[in-house]
Order: C-alpha cells, then sequence, then structure tokens
C-alpha cells in the first residue's frame, strides 16, 4: 500500500456513494430509523463524541493488548516449531483445527468463564489473531535458505548464534505481515466478544443502541472501528517500513 | 605498505592440505537411490588452488560439503584442515551493512561487534569496498556482494576454503574481472582452495591443478596440471591449449 488513500479518486467515489445514500434516504426511500443518512450518523459522531470515546478506549485497550500478546505468542511459538521438528508435527495439524472452531460460538463460554472484565476479550481477540501470525512467521522461518545455515555451520556458528544472527532477523518481517492480516479480523473479535457479555465499549454501544433505536449511534460506532482497524493498518505498515526496510526492498536477495 | 592481516591463519602448514580417498555418497532420490559420488579421490597440497569442473549433477556441490564436514561420506575417507565454505549465491543478510555481513563469521566466534568491525574494515578496503561499509546488499552491485561474500569466507580464518561456482550468477564481463581479482587476493592471503565450476576457462584461469569429474556418479577422469606464471592472460595460447585439454577430457567435441 503506497498510501493510506492514494490521490483523489477513492475520494470522489466515496462522496458520490454517500451522496446518493444521502438522497436515498432523504426522499424516503429508507426509514431513518432502520438506515439513518450519513449527515445524522456525522451528527452523532459529534453529539455522542464523549459517550463514543470513552467506548472507544475500552476497545482499543482489549485489541491492542490482545494483538500484543497474540504477536508474542504466536512468535515464540512458531520458533519453538522452528526448533523442534517433533513439536512442530504435534501441533501444527492441532493449530488448523482449532482454527475451524467458530469464535461467535466460543465467545460466550470464554465470557462465561472468565468473567465480564478485559480478560475474556483479551482472549478472543488474541485467539483470532494469533493464527494467521504463527502461519506468516513460520512460513518465513521456512524460506530461509538451507545453505545459510550451512555456512554458518563452516562457521562454527552455534545452533543459538544461528538463531539470533540469521533466523530471527528473517522471521520478522512475517511476523509483520501476520500482524497486517490480524488487525482487521482482531477488532471483529472484539466486538464478537464485547456482544456476548461486556458492560463498556464499542460493541457493547452498539448493542444497546439498537434497541434503543439510537441507529446512528450504533453507525457512529461501527465508523469509529472501521477507522481504528484502517488506522492500525496504516501505524504497522509504517513501523515495518521503519523496523524491517530491506524486507520491503524490491532488489533485497533476502535469505529465502 | 598493507601490515599482515590481524586474522590470517597461521603460517598454512604441512596438515592444512585435502584428502579425499575413495569417496563414495548416495542420496535417497524419489525413484530410488541417487549416487551423487562414487570413487572420488582428491588430494590438495597446502596452498594449493584447486578446481574441479565437471557437468551438472557430477556431485561437485556434495563433494564441497564433503571437505566442509557437512556431510560425510558412506565409504571412503575425508582429511581435511577445517574449511570455510562459499556458497553459489552471495546469501548476504539483507538487513547488514557491508561490513557487517563481512564479519559474519567473526561474530559467531563470539567477537563483540565493535572488534569485529575494526578487524575486517581494512579489509573491506582493500576488497575496493572502502565507502560502502554500512550499504545494505541490495545497494550493491553482484560483483560487490560477491566480493563481500569473499571476504565473509576468508575471515572466518580458515586454512581452506571452498568456493562453489563462486561466479556462475554473474554477468560474462564482471566474472572475468572478478576471476582476475580473486587470483590477486588469494596470492595475499594464501589458501587452500577447493573450486568447483562448470566454466572451463574459470578452471584454466585460476586453478594450479584441473580435476575432471565424470558424469553422475562423478569420480576424477583426468588432471590437468597447468604451471603458468601469473597473472594468466586469456588470450595466452598456452592457457588455450590447455583449455582444449579439459574440454576434451570432458568429452566435448572440439
Amino acid at each position: 500500500m503506497r498510501r493510506l488513500i492514494s490521490g483523489w479518486r477513492p475520494a470522489l467515489l466515496l462522496a458520490v456513494l454517500l451522496g446518493a445514500w444521502e438522497v436515498y434516504v432523504d426522499t424516503g426511500g429508507a426509514d431513518p430509523l432502520i438506515l439513518p443518512s450519513p449527515h445524522a450518523i456525522a451528527q452523532s459522531l459529534y453529539v455522542d463524541r464523549a459517550l463514543l470515546w470513552s467506548n472507544f478506549l475500552i476497545t482499543a485497550e482489549e485489541v491492542l493488548l490482545g494483538i500484543f500478546v497474540a504477536a508474542t505468542a504466536a512468535l515464540l511459538l512458531a520458533s519453538a516449531m522452528h526448533f523442534f521438528v517433533t513439536l512442530r508435527r504435534a501441533t501444527y495439524p492441532l493449530l488448523i483445527a482449532s482454527q475451524t472452531v467458530p469464535i461467535p460460538i466460543l465467545a460466550p463460554v470464554l465470557v462465561l468463564w472468565l468473567g465480564f472484565g478485559l480478560l475474556p476479550k483479551l482472549v478472543v481477540v488474541a485467539l483470532v489473531s494469533f493464527f494467521s501470525i504463527v502461519v506468516t512467521t513460520m512460513a518465513a522461518f521456512a524460506a530461509i535458505d538451507p545453505d545459510l545455515l550451512k555456512l554458518m555451520r563452516t562457521f562454527d556458528a552455534s545452533r543459538w548464534r544461528t538463531f539470533t544472527d540469521v533466523e530471527l532477523p528473517a522471521a520478522l518481517p512475517g511476523v509483520f505481515t501476520g500482524t497486517k492480516i490480524a488487525v482487521i479480523v482482531a477488532v471483529i473479535g472484539a466486538v464478537f466478544a464485547e456482544q456476548s457479555g461486556a458492560n463498556a465499549g464499542l460493541g457493547y454501544l452498539f448493542e444497546q443502541s439498537i434497541p434503543q433505536l439510537l441507529t446512528a449511534r450504533a453507525y457512529a460506532a461501527v465508523v469509529i472501528l472501521s477507522m481504528f482497524a484502517i488506522a492500525l493498518f496504516a501505524v504497522l505498515t509504517l513501523v515495518e517500513r521503519l523496523t524491517v526496510p530491506w524486507a520491503l526492498q524490491p532488489n533485497g536477495d533476502s535469505p529465502r | 605498505m598493507i601490515e599482515a592481516p590481524p586474522l590470517e591463519p597461521r603460517e598454512l602448514g604441512v596438515t592444512d592440505g585435502v584428502h579425499v580417498e575413495s569417496v563414495s555418497r548416495t542420496f535417497a532420490g524419489r525413484r530410488g537411490p541417487v549416487a551423487a559420488l562414487k570413487g572420488m579421490s582428491l588430494d590438495v597440497s597446502p596452498g594449493e588452488i584447486v578446481v574441479v569442473v565437471g557437468p551438472s549433477g557430477s556431485g561437485k556441490t556434495t563433494l564441497l560439503e564433503l571437505v566442509c564436514g557437512l556431510q560425510q561420506p558412506d565409504a571412503g575417507r575425508v582429511d581435511c584442515a577445517p574449511a570455510a565454505l562459499m556458497p553459489q549465491r552471495d546469501l548476504l543478510l539483507p538487513w547488514l551493512g557491508a561490513l557487517d555481513n563481512a564479519t559474519l563469521a567473526l561474530r559467531a566466534r563470539g567477537i563483540k561487534r565493535a572488534e569485529a568491525r575494526a578487524l575486517a574494515g581494512p579489509w573491506l578496503q582493500r576488497f575496493g569496498l572502502a565507502g560502502f561499509e554500512d550499504t545494505r546488499p541490495a545497494a550493491l552491485s553482484g560483483g560487490m556482494r560477491q566480493r563481500v561474500s569473499f571476504l565473509r569466507s576468508l575471515l572466518a580464518g580458515k586454512p581452506v576454503l571452498a568456493l562453489d561456482e563462486p561466479f556462475a550468477a554473474l554477468d560474462a564481463i564482471t566474472r572475468a574481472e572478478m576471476q582476475a581479482w580473486l587470483a590477486t587476493m588469494l596470492a595475499q592471503a594464501p589458501r587452500t582452495v577447493v573450486l568447483v565450476t562448470h566454466d572451463v576457462e574459470e578452471a584454466v584461469v585460476l586453478g594450479d591443478r584441473v580435476i575432471v569429474l565424470s558424469p553422475r556418479p562423478g569420480r576424477a577422469v583426468a588432471e590437468v596440471e597447468v604451471g603458468l606464471p601469473r597473472p594468466r592472460r586469456r588470450t595466452d595460447p598456452e592457457l588455450t591449449a590447455l583449455r582444449e585439454r579439459v574440454y576434451t577430457a570432458l568429452g566435448v567435441p572440439q
């Protein structure tokens, strides 16, 4: 992604779509209680800003902590699986199988088990993020050229030295790739977890606003959630560019 | 005046040669076992440059890995002084600058980064890479990368260097330059060298001796003594005659 919003074309398209939506609702195409117009949502974003902000902070905490836990655990597990073939053979099929458990069903169970606080949300976010990060990190480990490892052996490098100097840096771009994929589903995971039992957060606010017919407020929460996911992706892209610039250069002959 | 390089291995001694004696090596292939080498013998005296040429798949890389101790023979005996490998592709680490890449072997031995850089710095200059100390591989030319790769293996401080088609990936002009350059560098920092290639001209330009391998399973079928003074000129009639001899031994019709 070169820039988050590259140029005027997508902006123009967005303006046209929003305009059509506005006209559709204003001319009685849909009941504003069911589908609020863009300007009503914008109004709610302003009027309810304090409420939205305080709930946003809760959700943001869940997502950021969850991603951090997932990325750390994924790097540790992928490293361990890279080191120990037996562990990889034992764990990898189970890891894939674990992804078939539907999180919307798991979330209420986790709330029942872990309570209404931060913990079950963190667990759900970490669970949905973990998989993609493990897979891309393992792929980065597997892509290391075996000749490079032979070279290190003729240099009498210890197994640990080879890991810290060659393999770990080579795997870092994989961690970034996986985390960028994960941030999008992480936000969805947080919302699911909040809807399964919470007393704060944007997912909770959304759930509360619909029966109160505060549809515009519910949509405002959705707008903030998407903006948050986009912002996270952009920040990660920036950090990636600063941390592993060599992995993004077309000419960089990375150790494959 | 260039002072004695700090990591030069001690003067090459009588034990710093390479002895490979009727070695066989077989791999499990998809359609049964594949014999890479069979009855392969090779003797390299300390400080000698021996070039092994052979058709693709004649077990050249297997031979080098045996010399480096990365594989064990199924039969026969390998008795070699410690060897450092220089792989076919440069395999530089893309996140490190040229100098840090060159010090990889030093760092592997536990030498601190600052000290390793201080040791390797003068070498990088001698290798014509002054000013590129912190340039990452992506910004270096193919020839420069290969020079960094060679320095990295040289600084491992092993008496034997095992070079696996070191210039195969370079364009013809750069390759010719690098061959001349390598000859100069080896004159300054003597090593026992086993170089495998399928480039016959490279073999006669660089080697003291050229060993010709048979097609798979590989074994030495001919030996050509080069014995010409250095620097050698590619157009030297004696050199071209030797080149023809190697081609004949490889079974290439003239």
